[in-house]
């Protein structure tokens, strides 16, 4: 699972560089994400655009990245995909996350800050 | 094992047994989108196809099979109104002999430690597809449903 991960004074950012976040690979990535999260209090912005394949498992590890995180941190997600989208839109999750068009406006966008 | 397509009566159909782990769902998935009727696919019903397959094949592996190793068989036929689906596995029935309902019950306002971290594959399954039917019989389960498009 390879995160490329940028921290800045109140954003970390990660982008996730893999074309699939399946039932092959999703604990692996709930795992990577929890222990880059485990220090730091900045919001974490998840970029998904080159995620080009998205199911069940890797949508549950999104949200248990999400608990993990817990109510004082956020996570938001930027560069959905239309196959991702569709997802998050399906299972109504898209209304529980904050998702940016792309990384840039999520990383400029200073409500979440 | 490579998918089988033949040109039966009433359209081409695509057979695959595999092994009903993470990582063979995965490579079976990337042989069956490669076959040339499903390659041709439009982008979108390509896409839900790959999404479908994926749900079932992992619930089959996770669920079916949580007990120890085993096989799925996945049968696919082009159709007029779609993509006609069949699977069958020799694992654990479905409990009470029935499909899941898949429902959902997040809303904008339910609280972080409070959002389901599964339960959303029968869900997508029922949103996407069509005609779901599923039997018990001779130890196997037998899934079969439409994917319009």
């Amino acid at each position: 699972m390879q995160l490329q991960l940028q921290t800045l004074p109140k954003v970390l950012s990660v982008l996730v560089m893999e074309d699939r976040i399946d039932a092959a690979s999703a604990i692996q990535f709930k795992e990577r994400l929890r222990d880059l999260t485990q220090e730091g209090d900045q919001r974490v912005v998840l970029d998904l655009a080159r995620v080009q394949f998205l199911d069940s498992s890797g949508l549950g590890a999104i949200v248990a990245v999400k608990k993990l995180l817990g109510p004082d941190r956020v996570l938001e997600l930027s560069g959905l995909t239309p196959t991702v989208e569709r997802v998050f839109r399906l299972t109504r999750m898209d209304t529980i996350f904050t998702i940016h068009l792309t990384h840039e406006a999520a990383l400029s966008d200073v409500t979440g800050a | 094992m490579s998918p089988a397509p033949d040109q039966g009566s009433g359209g081409l159909t695509i057979r695959l047994a595999l092994a009903a782990n993470p990582g063979s769902v995965r490579a079976g998935l990337a042989q069956l989108l490669d076959v040339p009727a499903l390659a041709d696919l439009s982008e979108d019903h390509r896409a839900t196809v790959e999404l479908v397959l994926a749900e079932v094949l992992n619930n089959i592996a996770e669920h079916a099979y949580a007990a120890g190793a085993g096989a799925t068989s996945v049968t696919l036929r082009l159709i007029s109104t779609g993509l006609s689906c069949q699977f069958s596995d020799c694992g654990l029935p479905m409990p009470g002999g029935r499909l899941p309902d898949g429902k959902l019950s997040v809303t904008p306002v339910t609280p972080t430690a409070d959002l389901p971290e599964g339960g959303f594959g029968w869900h997508l399954i029922r949103s996407l597809t069509q005609d779901l039917h599923y039997t018990r019989a001779d130890g196997q389960n037998r899934l079969a449903f439409l994917i319009p498009g």
